[in-house]
């Protein structure tokens, strides 16, 4: 078992061991890299790392520099996770057969998709590995579009947002559809663990980032991922973004144990509107047209109800 | 540990069999799979010895063959001996990942038993899917029956894994014909086997904690045609004499020899065929029959695919003046593949040659020894008058009115 990592402040946090360097080519106030940062410095364990084709992978091994400083593997869009997968079988094999280089080590497998890369396209092989019980650790980077091919909506785009493939135009305010519930398809793969979390809450993501890295089997990380580009706010501020979705409760904090006990993890003292949240961003400045009115209303609607439904979910230990 | 398996001399075995047991014999550390008719027996024949205690490696039963190979990917940048088989769809499926091996240069080996690509779906034998595969980067090696998909494997482990290779590997049979018909094969005890190949030495391998490594990385106009270059220019220069050197030590241990065109009757030869698989042997037979007649005829077989062996074929046709290039694939608009390669060879050859197009066996049929002779025929015949007698392209053996090209 790997040593806890204990972490005090966030300076001393966001200062402890580097293994993703500052140096990298993603935008100013990318929430990617945040993320990446408090999930590697969760842990002082050893890491094999995947990442799926996105802009995290393009912005951060360019040839010929890398901002890895642990191994890290990148095949295509959708196969990260199978990536990873592969390398951990290739670990038990060579433990067994007594040929790892540092036997006393436990490496901790782990890989990066975007939402693109893990709720559409490399949707089959997370399944895959999930079902199959690889050791390892699966963070989506939920940045809610297609980010690194300029803009297109994925299934994880929420209703009402502007993107290049779903734009709001005269007769049309954007996405139809709702955001895929990857969390509950997830949990339902039996996965012993799963968990949302943001970078803002940066004590919340560290504690269950440390639980995921402490559980044996696949786990599964949905990781808010607030894009500047994209989302259309300033690189300032990422973490006001943030803070007004976990406070708005769109992103809200929980966690799955074992595919059914749910706990919510962060509950806002003052829970803010919807739409203090959509009017911070670009993507979705058309909804405040009063002809969009019933999709804010919409909005609100299903945030309350799935908070509503958390809630109950956490009552009932189910 | 694994335990030893007790082999006879001579084993009947199908291909499949053949390419199961030398993949237990090296003792693969990690197999990624996904079944598909007919190279499953071989991932079932592994999990067989798993569960026998003839090997200890993981076997990961994927979900399909793109996270098959993507599986082998990350298990072979993680330092060991990799493997895994499959034919048709799922190789269709797995090309994109084919090309990130050769590029991320690991020693992945894939025994690919070849069949027909859909629409119409077909299981049976051609060589569409090999052809499929020909650009991505990987060695390709051709066996022509069971004993050959045996022996190959230890000769495609030894070259791929080698560290100035760094590629690759694809062991080719054809499907049914070879994958399931049962021979003689002569075979090597485990630790003469494992030896063969011997310990996997791994290079910039993920698990090596303390010398971390980054693969897969992106490389714009400004590296990745250096990338390429250096591949490419390692398949063109490097890989022969490391595939002759193996051939040579394989020789020296089994007595069985193996060339990267295997040539038969054609020092003196006014024609031959060209052709892959199962084709080969049913070629030499026929060309035993007709020079019992005194016909002067003989068969060139593509032993190594890619890298396409140019000088070797170019000195194997030394001489002789009409080639019948044989494939065993739908062109598709254009002329067979072998047709094609072929002709680059030949049009620097500084001889006049007459160069023809024989397409057969599309989806499982038959190539029989008449069709053969039939091919002969005509080749002898553009060899006398120097030219094409014949149109330049045929349809072997389809029903109906005869299909041909001019
Ligand atoms: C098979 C395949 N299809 C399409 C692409 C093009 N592509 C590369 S990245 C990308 C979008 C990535 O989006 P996401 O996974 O959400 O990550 P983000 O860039 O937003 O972080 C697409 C469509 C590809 N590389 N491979
Ligand atoms: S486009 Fe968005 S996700 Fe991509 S690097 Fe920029 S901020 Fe990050």
């Amino acid at each position: 078992m790997s040593e806890m990592k204990k972490i005090k402040n966030l300076k001393e946090f966001s200062t402890s061991a580097d293994r993703f360097e500052g140096a990298n080519l993603l935008c100013p106030g990318c929430a990617h890299s945040i993320i990446v940062r408090e999930v590697l410095n969760a842990t002082n364990d050893d890491l094999i790392l995947a990442a799926s084709t996105g802009c995290l992978e393009v912005c951060t091994a360019v040839y010929p520099y890398t901002s890895w400083d642990a191994s890290w593997i990148h095949i295509g869009f959708e196969n990260g996770s199978t990536a990873v997968a592969g390398a951990e079988a290739m670990y038990k094999a060579l433990k067994r057969k007594g040929r790892l280089k540092q036997p006393d080590r436990e490496p901790k497998f782990v890989a990066f998709g975007g939402d693109g890369a893990s709720y559409d396209i490399g949707f089959q092989w997370i399944s895959g590995c999930f079902e199959r019980g690889h050791n390892m650790m699966y963070v989506v980077l939920d940045n809610e579009v297609y980010a690194n091919t300029g803009g297109q909506r994925s299934s994880s785009t929420p209703i009402g947002a502007s993107t290049t493939t779903a734009p709001a135009g005269r007769v049309s305010y954007g996405e139809k559809m709702h955001k895929k519930n990857m969390m509950q398809i997830m949990a339902a793969h039996g996965s012993p663990y799963v968990a949302q979390v943001a970078p803002n809450k940066w004590k919340d993501m560290v504690k269950k980032i440390q639980t995921g890295f402490a559980t044996e089997g696949p786990v599964f990380i949905n990781a808010m991922s607030a894009c500047t580009t994209e989302w259309k706010f300033l690189p300032e501020d990422t973490i006001a973004i943030s803070d007004l979705a976990t406070d708005s409760l769109v992103f809200p904090l929980y966690e799955i144990i074992g595919g059914t006990k749910l706990n919510i993890t962060y509950r806002p003292k003052n829970v803010i509107p919807v739409k203090d949240y959509l009017g911070a961003q670009g993507r979705f400045k058309h909804l405040f047209k009063p002809e969009n009115k019933h999709v804010l209303d919409e909005w609100q609607a299903r945030v309350d109800r799935d908070w509503e439904y958390l809630q109950r979910r956490e009552e009932a230990s189910v | 540990m694994a335990d030893k398996m007790e082999l006879r001399d001579v084993e009947v075995w199908d291909g499949n069999m053949a390419a199961s047991q030398a993949l237990r014999q090296v003792q693969i550390d990690v197999v990624a799979a996904y079944p598909i008719t007919p190279s499953t027996p071989i991932v079932e024949n592994y999990g067989n010895y798993l569960a026998n205690g003839y090997i200890d490696g993981e076997f990961v039963m994927v979900e399909s063959e793109h996270a098959a190979m993507s599986g082998c990917i990350g298990a072979a940048a993680a330092g060991g001996r990799v493997a895994t088989a499959t034919s048709s769809q799922g190789f269709a499926l797995m090309v994109e990942t084919l090309y990130q091996a050769s590029g991320m240069r690991l020693p992945i080996i894939l025994n690919v038993v070849n069949r027909a690509l859909a629409a119409p779906l077909n299981v049976n034998g051609d060589h569409s899917d090999m052809y499929l595969g020909r650009d991505s980067g990987w060695i390709q090696f051709d066996a022509y029956n069971p004993q050959h998909a045996y022996d190959l494997n230890f000769i495609a482990f030894r070259v791929a894994e080698d560290h100035e290779i760094r590629l690759p590997a694809m062991v080719h049979q054809d499907g049914f014909l070879t994958s399931h018909t049962a021979q003689g094969v002569k075979t090597m005890d485990d630790d003469t086997a494992y030896n063969f190949v011997g310990e996997f030495k791994p290079m910039n391998d993920m698990l090596d904690l303390d010398h971390p490594v980054t693969h897969g990385v992106q490389t714009e106009e400004d590296w990745h045609f250096e990338h390429k270059a250096r591949q490419h220019n390692d398949l063109m220069t490097k890989v022969f004499p490391k595939i002759e050197a193996a051939f040579d030590a394989f020789e020296k241990m089994t007595g069985r020899r193996y060339n990267i065109v295997e040539t038969y009757k054609t020092e003196d030869a006014d024609a031959v065929v060209v052709c892959m698989g199962t084709s080969v042997e049913t070629a030499y037979e026929v060309a035993d029959e007709l020079r019992a007649d005194g016909k002067k005829v003989g068969v060139i077989g593509i032993r190594v695919v890619r890298p396409w062996p140019h000088a070797q074929i170019a000195e194997a046709l030394k001489g002789i003046k009409a080639i019948g290039a044989l494939d065993r694939s739908s062109p598709n608009g254009t002329f067979g593949m072998l047709y094609n390669e072929l002709a680059g060879t030949v049009v620097n050859s500084g001889e006049v040659k007459v160069l023809t197009n024989y397409v057969y066996g599309l989806g499982g049929r038959d190539l029989t020894k008449v069709h053969l002779r039939e091919i002969y025929a005509e080749l002898l015949a553009n060899a006398e008058a120097g030219k094409p007698t014949t149109p330049l392209q045929q349809l072997i053996g389809v029903r109906g009115p005869k299909i041909s090209f001019h």
